[in-house]
C-alpha cells in the first residue's frame, strides 16, 4: 500500500502546462508542456536562442510567463508569495553559465554563503559541511582561492558546490559544458550524472552539447520555434525520424534549418549585379 | 506626410513611456532600499564595509580638492575684498561660501565621478556577470543585501566628506590669506566666529548635502541595477551616472538654495 508520500513522489517533481511567453514580439513559448521526473537528469535541447535559458528562469521564479502554469514540488511557482518563493529556492540550486561566484569573495566563503544566510549553524559546523561539499567537487585544497583565480571548470564546479550547499531537492544546469576543455568536460559530466544519483536529487540540465548530454541524461527534451519538438530517453531520441530531430541531434548542416539564410536567387542576384 | 507624422508621434509615446517606466523602476528600486534597513540593521558589517568603500577611499580626493578651492577662494576673494577695503572679511566669505554652497555641491559633484560610477560599475558587472541572479537562487534578496548598505553609506558619507571638505577649504583660505596676503589671522577667525551661523548656514549645508547623499547614490544604484548587462550598456550606465548626478546635484541646489536662503 503506498502512502501519501509515496503517491506524491510519482508526480513530476516540474510540470510546465500551456507555457506561453514572449519578449517584446518575438514569442520564445508558446504552449509548452513539460514534466521533468524525480530523481533523473533531463535535458533540455535546441539551438542557441530558441529559449533554453529562459525555460530555467521560468521554473525559478526570475521571469513570469504571460499564460500557463508552472508548478515545482506541486507548487505553482508565480502564484507564491515572495517569501514563500525564497522558501522554495532554498530547496532549488541553479548553476549559472558564467558560475556566478560573488568576486569578492574566496572559494570557502562562496560555497558557506547561502549556509550563514539561512542557518544558525556554528561555525565549525559550517566549515566542516563547505569542505565536504568541495571534497565532493575535486577542490577542497582551493578553498582558499578567490573567483578570479580559478579555471572556468574549476569556477563551475565550486559553483555547483554552492548549489549543492542547502541540499536541494533539484539543481538546474545552465549550459555547463559551454566553453569547457575536455578535462573539465569529463569532471563535469561525471559530477551531475553521480550527484544526481548520491544525493538523490533530480536534474535539469540545459545544453546544445548533444553527445556529452546524451550520455548522461535519462531523458531529453527537444525544444524549437517555441515548441516541444519531441521527447524521450537518449535511445529514442537518437533514432528518431523526425527531420528536425535528427538534424539538431545529429548536426546535420541542411535540413529543416536550412544552411542557407533566406535570400532572393542567386542568379538574380548576379545578374542583377551585372545588368 | 500623415504616415511620418503618426511615426513621430509612435516614437515619441514610446520613448515617454519607456521614460516613465524607467522612473516607475527608480522609485520602486528606492522604496525597496529604504524598507531594507531592518535586514540590513541585523548584519552592521555590510553598512561598514560600504562606508569604508564609498567613504573613507572618497576622503583624500575630497580633502585635496577642499584644499584647493579653499585656496583659490582666498586669493579670488581676497583680491576682490581689497578693493572695498574690507580684507578682514576674507574668513567670513571663505568660510560662507563653502559651508552653503560649495562644500555640498563639489563634494556631490566629486563624490559622484568617483563613488558613484564605481557604485554603477561594480553594480552593473555583478549583473552581468550573474551574482545578483545567483543571489536570488539563493534565496537572498539581492537589493537588501547588496543595495540598501551602499544606499545608507552613500548618504552617511555625504555629510562628512563635505564637512571634511568645508573644513579643509578654510583651512585654504587661512593659508593664503595670512600666510601669502597678509591677512590677520586672529581676524580671520573671528569674523567666521561671529558671522557664520550654526542653523543658517551649517544646518543648511548638512541638509543640503544629505539631499545630494541620498540623489548620487540613489542614482548610482539604479543605473548599476537597471543596466543592460554587456559591456557596452555597463559602460553607458557609468557615465550616465556622472551626467544625472551632475544634473539633479546643481538643479536641486537652486531649488534648495532657494527654499532655504529665499527669503
Amino acid at each position: 500500500m503506498k502512502s501519501v508520500s509515496d503517491s506524491s513522489d510519482e508526480k513530476p517533481l516540474v510540470r510546465i502546462r500551456g507555457l506561453k511567453f514572449r519578449r517584446g514580439s518575438r514569442t520564445i513559448f508558446d504552449g509548452v508542456d513539460v514534466d521533468i521526473q524525480r530523481g533523473r537528469v533531463t535535458a533540455v535541447m535546441g539551438p542557441s536562442g530558441t529559449g533554453k535559458t529562459t525555460l530555467l528562469k521560468l521554473i525559478s521564479g526570475q521571469l513570469r510567463p504571460d499564460a500557463g502554469i508552472i508548478e515545482v514540488d506541486g507548487l505553482n511557482v508565480h502564484a507564491l508569495s515572495r517569501a514563500d518563493l525564497y522558501r522554495l529556492r532554498m530547496r532549488m540550486g541553479m548553476l549559472f553559465q558564467s558560475g556566478a561566484l560573488l568576486t569578492d569573495l574566496d572559494v570557502f566563503e562562496n560555497v558557506a554563503y547561502p549556509i550563514r544566510e539561512h542557518t544558525d549553524l556554528t561555525e565549525s559546523l559550517i566549515r566542516k559541511l563547505v569542505l565536504i561539499k568541495l571534497e565532493a567537487v575535486g577542490l577542497r585544497g582551493a578553498a582558499g582561492l578567490m573567483p578570479s583565480e580559478l579555471s572556468g571548470g574549476m569556477a563551475r564546479r565550486v559553483a555547483l558546490a554552492r548549489a549543492m550547499a542547502m541540499d536541494p531537492m533539484m539543481i538546474m544546469y545552465d549550459e555547463p559544458f559551454t566553453g569547457q576543455d575536455p578535462i573539465s568536460m569529463g569532471a563535469l559530466l561525471k559530477l551531475i550524472r553521480s550527484l544526481n544519483d548520491a544525493a538523490h536529487i533530480s536534474s535539469i540540465l540545459v545544453s546544445h552539447d548533444v553527445q556529452e548530454t546524451a550520455a548522461i541524461a535519462d531523458e531529453i527534451y527537444v525544444i524549437s520555434n517555441g515548441h516541444v519538438i519531441q521527447h524521450g530517453t537518449p535511445e529514442r531520441m537518437m533514432n528518431s525520424d523526425d527531420p528536425w530531430v535528427r538534424q539538431f541531434l545529429h548536426g546535420l548542416p541542411d535540413g529543416p534549418v536550412p544552411f542557407h539564410y533566406p535570400a532572393s536567387p542567386l542568379a538574380d542576384d548576379l545578374l542583377g549585379e551585372s545588368g | 506626410m500623415n504616415v511620418l507624422l503618426l511615426d513621430g508621434l509612435r516614437t515619441l509615446g514610446a520613448s515617454g513611456v519607456h521614460a516613465l517606466r524607467r522612473i516607475g523602476r527608480a522609485h520602486l528600486l528606492f522604496v525597496a532600499m529604504v524598507a531594507g534597513v531592518v535586514d540590513m540593521a541585523r548584519k552592521p558589517g555590510l553598512l561598514i564595509t560600504q562606508l569604508f568603500s564609498v567613504g573613507v577611499l572618497s576622503v583624500l580626493l575630497i580633502a585635496v580638492a577642499g584644499l584647493f578651492v579653499g585656496m583659490v577662494l582666498g586669493l579670488q576673494g581676497f583680491y576682490i575684498l581689497s578693493q572695498f577695503s574690507a580684507e578682514a572679511t576674507l574668513g567670513v566669505m571663505v568660510a560662507a561660501s563653502l559651508v552653503r554652497e560649495l562644500g555640498p555641491v563639489v563634494t556631490a559633484l566629486l563624490f559622484a565621478g568617483r563613488a558613484g560610477s564605481a557604485l554603477t560599475a561594480e553594480i552593473g558587472l555583478m549583473k552581468a556577470t550573474e551574482q545578483l541572479s545567483g543571489l536570488e537562487m539563493m534565496a537572498v534578496d539581492p537589493i537588501r543585501r547588496v543595495l540598501t548598505p551602499r544606499l545608507y553609506a552613500g548618504v552617511l558619507a555625504m555629510p562628512l566628506l563635505a564637512a571634511l571638505f568645508s573644513a579643509l577649504g578654510v583651512l585654504g583660505g587661512y593659508f593664503v590669506g595670512t600666510g601669502l596676503l597678509g591677512v590677520d589671522g586672529g581676524t580671520y577667525w573671528t569674523q567666521i566666529e561671529a558671522k557664520i551661523d550654526f542653523n543658517e548656514d551649517v544646518v543648511n549645508g548638512v541638509v543640503k548635502s544629505l539631499v545630494f547623499g541620498v540623489v548620487c547614490t540613489w542614482i548610482a544604484l539604479f543605473q548599476g541595477y537597471d543596466t543592460v548587462p554587456t559591456s557596452e550598456g555597463v559602460s553607458r550606465s557609468t557615465t550616465r551616472t556622472v551626467v544625472h548626478s551632475a544634473l539633479a546635484v546643481l538643479g536641486l541646489d537652486f531649488v534648495l538654495t532657494a527654499l532655504m536662503f529665499g527669503n
